[in-house]
């Protein structure tokens, strides 16, 4: 909201602080200003941009904010003038409020002969000053007086009106013509404020088209009533209508209000002429009076205010003359019950307070945030991690170090992704006001998002990506949504930069860094295995000729491999992407490995390679468990050195491979003596010759 | 053989021992200062231990062959040490020539080949950072699901149905949610707060808790706004916990994370679940205080929410734990945004980066 400075004055003006201090003071009460600009004669002063909270709508109008700066000051704020010419006899006009749920209040004025016409004067240069549209004099009074004050109300025009005016709800299939020129259907949760023929304005809300000011208009009625918030919001949002009068009346206004409003919008609309016909008409519903305005008061106590508050930074605190000043400041009514002990009355304008806190709250916020002091409560507890932080941490040191980039991506993924990744069909979730058509499911798998990022950066012609995401996937239905923690990683391109030794990243990138992460965790037994393409057990966004499961302790931790080429066509990847998913809440069933030093010998290994050729059906774990069955306690490590396979079929025969395997064995105790190493071949070699292997001359 | 190939020997007493062979060495040093190169080597090995006229050979012939009985021990001593000095300097230059190839040099102006090591999510980076902060005085850390009911997420948070705070956090609700009565409603959380009621409901007071987490909100993305953003969430509960308390911790965390010479500044502000609630500004990290164009010359930087838990929080709560009774205990609670705190401390101008996985971003951070 904006606020003309010289106007805020006008209620207050032995303010002796500058534009600036008291900008400054009141965005420390909680009236923030956010920019401040010069006005021009004749308004002069400056123009406050103000941000104030849902909950103050008594402060979004310059006697609000009038009213704060008289507390901040410690100054007295003059009641508003109010002074009406004398009324010429009329019998006003009649009000029924059918709907006292929703209308607390109502007052009617009759205002005639009337002319209309622009605004003149001080309403069109402070409309000016505020950049606010005026239209014609009548209408810009009661905006004029909404800005000043902050009550909404409304000017009919008096001779379209047929008979009483009635607070009624819309009946089915009621049509309303509003302001803003739309035709509405009204529902009948709908308060209309109706005369006996038809609904005139969407209570709290806006106006009628037919019953507007015009330059015609002769004759005018204005409405200042007292409007239930949760009715107006409710109506406000069926029909989608934000104003000025709907904010204001779902937040809470103020009671006494309406009669003060009437007042000064007929002051100016009279200021060109026109005269009072009868009384005000006030149509109070008690009962709502005795809940909104008529309030019990609220126990308060200095001293629990002052212990919630803490010590302030100078002065003797939260004492009884400093709360029950600020409290009197804001327009309540204190009793004293006891030592330090006060039934507080509550001011009608101030429906957010309800209860004591809401008067501590009032009393540091007056007194001043910055006033307090900055103490650290003490504490001897202890402080706990979560049970998983650890392994995470453990997990994701592995990655950085190995090269992989964190990143975040989207919670949420297309159907098809949807279907596509997650592990079983049909456990995805879906959203009911989706951000957009890609987004309209919870994502079951962090793959989708993965292969985004990825295809994010190949489409930048950044080809050389590794990634990963720990993040929640989420699996079930609208009546339960189970939440799980994964971690997916990508890669793709060359690893290491081109100059020296580049190539490209593989199957076995993936498989290693599967095997360190898992490695980080104590496990019986890991195995990896791959499937058949048409055994329908490998996920479908996985290659089947390069990609793999990882199984630990009897328990699938997790699938890897090259993106299906149809999935990568499907993405318009223009180059193989490897990609992998682990289920974290699997993973971390295991415990973290700690790592235990073993002694190293003294004596020296020794090396024996053994070449063999093996027909392809037989895959190196056959070999590794052939070789540890051995049983040999020297044999300390045995691995592929060296795989070769002869297209043309000379040096290998077709449908077989080369393998150099490599072996080292020591002794923690002795030199080993040649019979031994002798020996030990001789059953290498036999073991593997039974596989179907032939040592190679 | 030349006679002037070796100094003229004085004596055969030490000193004039001493002189000479004195001689003979800073020849030989000087000698092995030029050793580059093979033929080098050859001519030098040549001059000092050649058979026929090597110099040690010379003065074999000349000095100790000669030699009275007395200085010949004295004198094959240092010569032995001459000696030894010779064929050292030779296996140095010999192990030198295998070696080092010239014709084999490497530009050493080319580019390194790097280490790569992933980088940290800047995100990421601030929530490991914050955590540790507070973990230093005492916060523990917590989290919870990021699909919530209404009654975690707004309900017990005092926001009752329809008010209009609720318009302030657009909510992406989960489908099929028509038929459920409202508390029980699914949605994406809003924000961190619904764990503070989940962790309360599982244990008493005393509480110093954080919560960082992921949270959704159905709003337009721009350079500053996104759908998905990160908090962190905090709240201290024990036995007079006080207004002061909140702002004193704040404080030590901001200066943690920003450096001792930030400021804070409090200001009113209104969350359904705290009162008085606060905004807290920080001195601009950027230009002290002064104003500039981060700060919009305010010196101010609008950084997290906050403020005491209120009363009506603990009664949602004491339906299940009734120790938090608000006239026996007191709390505060504050909620930071992760991605924005990132963006200003690594000046990242468009907040969509930060879910791009977009490599050259991220790389930055390494």
């Amino acid at each position: 909201m904006n606020v003309l400075s010289s106007w805020l004055r006008s209620y207050l003006p032995t303010v002796a602080a500058t534009d600036r201090q008291l900008a400054d003071d009141l965005t420390l009460r909680g009236i923030a200003v956010e920019g401040i600009f010069d006005v021009s004669a004749p308004v002069g002063g400056s123009l406050y941009e103000t941000d104030i909270t849902t909950n103050r709508v008594d402060a979004m109008n310059h006697y609000g904010v009038a009213r704060e700066a008289a507390a901040i000051y410690g100054l007295t704020l003059a009641p508003l003038d109010t002074t009406l010419p004398a009324a010429k006899s009329g019998a006003g006009h009649p009000v029924r409020i059918e709907a006292p749920d929703a209308c607390g209040r109502f007052t009617a004025r009759i205002l005639r002969g009337v002319n209309i016409g622009p605004s003149q004067g001080i309403v069109a240069e402070r409309f000016a000053a505020l950049g606010q549209k005026l239209i014609l004099n009548a209408v810009d009074a009661s905006n004029y007086v909404l800005f000043g004050m902050g009550h909404p109300t409304h000017a009919f025009d008096l001779d379209k009106i047929a008979g009483a005016i009635l607070v009624r709800r819309a009946r089915p299939g009621e049509k309303l013509k509003t302001l803003d020129g739309v035709d509405r259907v009204l529902d009948v949760d709908d308060v209309v404020v109706a005369d006996e023929k038809q609904a005139l304005g969407l209570a709290g809300v806006m106006g009628g088209w037919d019953t507007m000011i015009t330059p015609e208009t002769k004759n005018i009625l204005v409405e200042a009533a007292w409007f239930d918030p949760a009715v107006v919001r409710r109506m406000s949002r069926r029909h989608g209508i934000h104003s000025d009068a709907s904010h204001r009346f779902e937040r809470g206004a103020d009671f006494h209000a309406p009669p003060v409003a009437s007042a000064l919008v007929s002051q100016l609309i009279l200021s060109n002429g026109g005269h009072i016909e009868g009384e005000l008409v006030d149509v109070v519903i008690p009962q709502v009076l005795a809940r909104v305005a008529a309030r019990r008061p609220i126990a308060f106590s200095v001293s629990r205010c002052a212990q919630l508050l803490g010590r302030t930074s100078e002065g003797p605190g939260i004492t009884d003359e400093v709360a029950t000043g600020v409290l009197r400041a804001l327009g309540c009514a204190l009793e004293q019950t006891g030592e330090g002990r006060y039934a507080v009355k509550l001011p009608s304008w101030r429906l957010d307070l309800e209860r004591e806190i809401d008067l501590v709250e009032e009393v540091a916020r007056v007194y001043g945030y910055n006033g307090f002091a900055n103490t650290l409560p003490s504490f001897s507890g202890t402080v706990l991690e979560l049970p998983h932080a650890p392994k995470g941490a453990a997990l994701r040191e592995l990655l950085l170090a190995a090269g992989y980039h964190e990143a975040i991506s989207s919670t949420f993924c297309s159907a098809t992704d949807a279907a596509t990744f997650a592990a079983q069909p049909g456990v995805a979730v879906a959203m009911d006001n989706p951000l957009s058509e890609e987004a309209g499911m919870l994502r079951p798998s962090l793959l989708p998002g993965m292969l985004t990022m990825l295809a994010h950066n190949l489409n930048r012609n950044v080809d050389d990506v590794r990634l990963f995401e720990m993040g929640t996937v989420f699996t079930g239905s609208p009546e339960r949504v189970d939440e799980a923690q994964g971690l997916a990683f990508g890669a793709t391109g060359r690893l290491r930069d081109g100059l020296h030794s580049a190539r490209s990243v593989d199957f076995y990138d993936l498989k290693g860094l599967v095997e360190a992460l898992t490695g980080r965790f104590v496990s019986r037994s890991v195995y990896y295995d791959a499937f058949p393409p048409e055994s329908g057990l490998l996920p479908r966004w996985l290659n089947p000729a390069r990609a793999a499961r990882c199984v630990i302790d009897g328990s699938t931790i997790g699938y890897f491999g090259e993106l299906h080429p149809d999935e990568s066509d499907r993405r318009k990847l223009r180059q193989p992407v490897f990609i992998g998913e682990i289920y974290l809440d699997r993973l971390f069933r295991q415990s973290l490995r700690q790592p235990t030093a073993r002694e190293l010998s003294r004596y020296q290994p020794v090396r024996r390679d053994f070449s063999l050729v093996f027909p392809d059906t037989l895959h190196w774990e056959a070999v590794g468990s052939a070789l540890a069955s051995l049983q040999i306690p020297e044999l300390q490590e045995y691995r592929p050195a060296e795989i070769f396979r002869d297209p043309k079929g000379k040096a290998v025969p077709a449908g077989h491979y080369s393998m150099l395997v490599s072996t080292t064995f020591q002794s923690p105790d002795r030199t080993l003596r040649d019979e031994d190493l002798h020996s030990w071949s001789n059953s290498i070699v036999t073991a593997l010759e039974s596989l179907g292997g032939k040592l190679r001359a | 053989m030349p006679d002037d190939s070796i100094p003229e020997l004085g004596g055969y007493d030490d000193a004039a021992l001493d002189r000479a062979f004195a001689l003979l060495t800073t020849d030989l040093e000087r000698a092995a200062g030029s050793l580059d190169g093979a033929d080098a080597v050859e001519q030098f090995r040549l001059e000092w231990l050649g058979r026929k006229h090597g110099r040690l050979k010379t003065v074999s012939d000349a000095w100790l062959k000669t030699a009275p009985a007395a200085a010949r021990r004295p004198l094959g001593q240092r010569f032995n040490s001459l000696k030894e000095r010779i064929e050292n300097l030779l296996t140095d230059s010999a192990a030198g020539k295998h070696r080092v190839s010239i014709g084999a040099a490497i530009d050493v102006t080319l580019p390194g080949t790097r280490p790569q090591p992933g980088a940290e999510h800047p995100i990421l980076r601030t929530w490991h950072e914050a955590v540790r902060i507070f973990a230093s005085i005492g916060y523990s850390v917590a989290t919870g699901p990021e699909v919530e009911t209404d009654y975690y997420n707004f309900e017990s948070l005092n926001f009752p149905p329809n008010h209009p705070a609720r318009d302030t956090q657009d909510t992406l609700v989960v489908a099929g949610q028509e038929r459920k009565p409202l508390r029980d409603r699914l949605l994406m959380r809003t924000h961190t707060s619904p764990v503070q009621i989940r962790t309360m409901e599982q244990q008493p007071p005393p509480i110093r808790l954080v919560i960082p987490g992921k949270v959704h909100r159905n709003d337009a993305a721009d350079a500053t706004h996104s759908p998905i953003f990160h908090q962190l969430e905090g709240l201290c509960v024990d036995e007079g916990i006080t207004f002061s308390d909140l702002k004193g911790t704040l404080d030590y965390a901001m200066k943690a994370f920003f450096g001792s010479s930030v400021k804070t500044r409090f200001f009113p502000s209104f969350f359904p679940f705290t009162e008085p609630s606060a905004d807290v500004q920080i001195s601009c990290i950027f230009c002290g205080g002064k104003g500039c164009r981060k700060c919009k010359h305010s010196g101010w930087i609008e950084l997290l929410g906050c403020g005491m838990v209120d009363p009506s929080v603990f009664g949602f709560v004491r339906e299940k734990q009734p120790a938090y009774d608000p006239e026996k205990i007191s709390g505060f609670a504050f909620g930071m945004g992760l991605d924005r705190i990132a963006m200003m401390k690594y000046g990242v101008s468009d907040i969509g980066l930060l879910y791009s996985g977009d490599v050259r971003f991220l790389e930055q951070f390494a």
